[in-house]
């Protein structure tokens, strides 16, 4: 198939940015969107111009590098697909297809495709962490897990930290991630000793990154691995539980 | 001349490991902040060991390319990690762990290492699921467990089949909370490209910022490398795109000694390729093999859709050759057995490269909610990819490279040949032998990481006590970040007409075909001449565009296919020198009548230890003799 490509180039994080219109020509439908951005690389370095940078790794939809807008919608048409598990044969032969990186304030561009998504990092630094040092624990099975809050912790935990729910955003809020990381931890009873200040910490830091959430829930469509906007209710309620609370009587 | 001292300690193999932490020398806790470590890459391995040190109170660097420590390939890990636990009162025990992974090595590991894993294995599932790491439960709130191939009890711990993304974010949080109380300092997308060794020890090591590409020092008292393995010279790998031998080859180039290169796994159960510019194979876990029923039509060339297929004309082919352990053979008598079949030309799918793994009992036995909950994400991602529902159809697999049992040599402290200079997880050749039992890679990393690395390290530091880390400005660092520059405007320099990815595949392609599953002596010598032809034309026609000052993603990949080169041809080198076959080294002049590897214990029962020698010289070898004390050795059988 063939199909026509507008790109999002950017020489560096200062340097202004400009759509590029590159063909991409006979790319067997089994071609991964990613394999077909290989493509269109080496068709560029052989003619001298040079290739387009985008974050990847994995290819399986796991390590949460990879992410662009595919035609406006973060990570592409597929749902609950991360941008390298698209196949090209979502798309149809005669395509003109728009690649931009994800846009937000809290996400900068370092070049063409690929972004600066190190704020989530300063997020789970701010808490989203059980403290646990090593050797410390006790026998596995101590502590039972009942079966659905394990399932329900796992469920939150899936999240993959590509940034699609910020780019999906209107707000480019960061809610949907960080009540992602922050529900896995606050619904196993490893995590209660510091449920409350967790979400403070990382919620306030969160803050300092990115906009506020209105409730939008373009997040959880856009999200590769289906978490749940039910979790943005949990941080909300154990952001103002903690808020009220007196955590001198935690232990009650 | 480098000889090789593994420092096992002597006595009874089951005390080893508590008197040798007895006797090593420790570090005080008010002096431990005293001394800086560097560790290279987050995943499993390093992010575990960072995060542990710096709770010790060491100072801790950390270096990753990738933009978080959070991405490290570890995270793909599917299957489960393994422990002694015995939760399942099926007989599981220390004992057996042990032994399960030796005799699945093929008895090419040394005894007092694997020990030791399988001691600290139970201690590794306390830790993760303290740090609120989701595994499976049962109904009544406590831990469940799975089988996996080359064992016989049930010992794997899980979380659904994303069991490597839970642990490592487990240890990645660990490490968040030392960044936040400034233990540990992290560089992101920071590449290291060279150990730094004065005096023969090992003093710091040099990057490159992969955004602006400054090249920079750092020094410390020892350095840690937990870069991972190297299955990325076949080009075609289950590994991730980045993944690279360059860490460790940097350090074999600086003294550190390369041991049995040529002992790789190729996973049985893989997606088969569909087109010449597949970037990747994506596996396909392991743990699949407990319900799925692995079978290629009774007759070559059978073309009909699999439901059309009778039982009648059906060969469950692992079932039938080894009816004890089944589908749950280990990895590499899976992949032979596969590669016989479509050798036979019995494969099925459009380009007859596959075996069927089918569900089709499994679902009729236990319904299609089982299957999901246990393998749901699994079939999701098969769907996605070859666009067929496993529910309804059997998947089609087929054996890709997985893993590296190879790597740097380490002693039983896990310190290379170069002083100061440590290595961990799948970078290093420890634990596997020549064959890697499933679910045993993650209980490796987190064990060196956080149970066995953190305590050895202090005997190598305790002789360093206030003295400071050798100056950046010294002209050991000076003269390597020289050679860096030197390297980056080599490739820069060449303006041939190729591109990296083209020569990577052509790399790939003899390797695969010369020392992948099956290897024999006149397709390693062609290799061996094949490979240093190529090399030549990388180095004359290679082009790589853009410049060395900013984010240039083609300079990249082309200093790593540089040093996937040299590692190509020791690998082949290794493959030829080992005139037998053992785990997942085949030598075509060395199997039974059944098809089966046949080992030379006489010959060969020793770790084979490569040492650099200048530039243009083949590398030495040197021997490790490997004694067995505790496991006798036998002709690995799993009918």
């Amino acid at each position: 198939m063939d199909v026509t490509l507008r790109v999002w180039r950017q020489p560096g994080p200062d340097a202004a940015g400009a759509f590029r219109t590159y063909r991409a020509e006979r790319i067997p439908p089994e071609a991964s969107f990613l394999e077909m951005l290989d493509m269109v690389n080496e068709r560029l370095t052989l003619d001298g111009e040079e290739p387009i940078v985008f974050d990847h790794d994995c290819r399986e939809g796991i390590c949460g590098t990879c992410g662009v807008m595919i035609n406006g919608v973060a990570h592409g048409p597929q749902l609950g697909t991360a941008t390298c598990q698209l196949h090209m044969r979502r798309f149809t032969d005669g395509d003109t297809i728009v690649i931009e990186p994800w846009r937000a304030a809290g996400f900068p561009v370092i070049k063409d495709l690929m972004v600066d998504r190190s704020a989530f990092d300063r997020i789970i630094e701010a808490g989203g962490y059980i403290t646990v040092a090593t050797g410390s624990a006790p026998d596995a099975n101590l502590i039972p897990v009942p079966r659905d809050a394990a399932e329900a912790a796992m469920d939150a935990a899936a999240c993959i930290g590509c940034g699609a729910c910020v780019a999906a955003c209107p707000n480019s809020a960061a809610q949907l991630f960080t009540a992602a990381k922050l529900a896995h931890l606050n619904l196993l009873p490893q995590g209660q000793p510091e449920r409350d200040r967790r979400v403070v910490a990382m919620v306030e830091t969160m803050e300092q990154w990115f906009g506020s959430c209105t409730n939008h829930g373009e997040c959880e469509t856009a999200c590769p691995k289906g978490i749940s906007i039910d979790t943005i209710a949990l941080l909300n309620r154990d952001y103002l539980r903690a808020k009220l609370a007196d955590s001198r009587l935690a232990g009650r | 001349m480098t000889v090789l001292n593994a420092k096992v300690p002597k006595g009874p193999l089951a005390e080893t490991w508590d008197n040798h932490r007895f006797s090593i020398r420790l570090v005080n806790p008010a002096n431990k902040r005293k001394y800086r470590v560097i560790v290279v890459g987050t995943g499993l391995a390093g992010a575990s060991a960072a995060a542990t040190l710096a709770e010790l109170g060491y100072q801790v660097e950390v270096f990753t390319f990738h933009d978080s420590p959070r991405r490290a390939h570890s995270i793909a890990a599917q299957g489960g990690i393994n422990a002694a636990k015995n939760y399942r009162n099926d007989g599981d025990s220390v004992w057996r762990l042990f032994y399960d992974t030796v005799k699945g090595g093929d008895y090419r590991s040394r005894e007092a290492n694997v020990y030791r894993l399988a001691q600290v294995s139970n201690e590794i599932i306390d830790q993760c699921t303290a740090q609120g790491v989701p595994f499976a439960r049962e109904y009544g709130g406590l831990l469940d467990n799975r089988s996996f191939g080359g064992a016989q009890v049930s010992r794997t711990f899980y979380a659904r089949g994303q069991t490597g993304q839970q642990l490592l974010l487990g240890a990645y949080q660990a490490l968040a909370r030392q960044i936040q109380l400034g233990a540990v300092t992290v560089h992101t997308r920071s590449e290291m490209l060279e150990v730094v060794v004065k005096d023969g020890r090992a003093v710091g090591i040099v990057v490159r910022d992969l955004v602006d590409g400054r090249v920079t020092s750092h020094s410390a008292h020892a350095v840690v490398l937990a870069t991972g393995g190297y299955s990325n010279v076949f080009y075609l790998s289950t590994n991730a795109m980045a993944c690279n031998v360059t860490a460790i080859w940097r350090a074999h180039r600086r003294g550190a000694v390369f041991a049995n290169p040529c002992y790789t796994q190729i996973h049985p159960t893989c997606i088969p390729a569909s087109d010449e510019f597949q970037s990747k194979l994506t596996l396909m876990s392991e743990s699949l093999r407990n319900d799925g029923r692995i079978w290629v039509p009774q007759n070559p060339g059978d073309t009909r859709p699999p439901h059309d297929i009778p039982e009648a004309d059906r060969d469950y082919y692992l079932e039938r050759t080894y009816p004890t352990f089944g589908n749950l053979v280990p990895r590499d008598v899976a992949s032979r057995a596969a590669m016989r079949m479509i050798d036979a030309e019995r494969g099925v799918g459009p380009l007859g490269n596959g075996v069927y793994l089918d569900f089709a009992d499994a679902i009729a036995r236990l319904g299609q909610g089982v299957i999901e909950s246990r393998y749901g994400n699994l079939f999701e991602m098969y769907q996605r990819i070859t666009d067929e529902n496993p529910y309804r159809l059997p998947m089609r697999i087929y054996p890709a490279p997985h893993y590296t049992m190879g790597g740097l040599w380490v002693d039983y402290n896990l310190m290379t040949t170069v002083p100061g200079l440590y290595c961990i997880g799948e970078a290093n050749f420890s634990d596997h032998g020549a064959n890697r039992l499933g679910a045993s890679a993650l209980m490796q990393g987190l064990a060196d990481g956080y149970f066995v690395l953190p305590y050895t390290i202090g005997d190598y530091l305790a002789d360093f006590l206030n003295v400071d880390p050798v100056p950046t400005d010294d002209p050991a660092f000076r003269q390597a970040e020289a050679g860096v520059h030197d390297q980056v405007d080599r490739l820069l320099g060449i303006n041939g007409t190729r591109t990296v990815d083209d020569f990577h595949r052509a790399l790939g392609s003899i390797m695969i075909e010369h020392c992948g599953m099956a290897r024999s002596a006149s397709g390693l010598e062609k290799a061996l001449s094949d490979i240093p032809a190529l090399r030549a034309e990388f180095l004359s026609d290679l082009r790589v565009l853009g410049d060395g000052e900013s984010l240039n993603q083609s300079l990249e990949k082309a200093g790593r296919l540089y040093d996937f080169f040299e590692l190509a041809e020791l690998m082949c080198r290794d493959a030829l020198d080992r005139e037998e076959s053992c785990g997942g080294h085949f030598r075509l002049e060395h199997q039974t009548e059944e098809g089966e590897a046949m080992r030379d214990d006489e010959r060969f029962t020793h770790v084979s230890a490569w040492e650099w020698q200048e530039e243009g010289t083949a590398q030495v070898k040197h021997r490790e003799e490997l004694v067995f004390e505790n496991v006798t050795l036998a002709q690995r059988s799993y009918k």
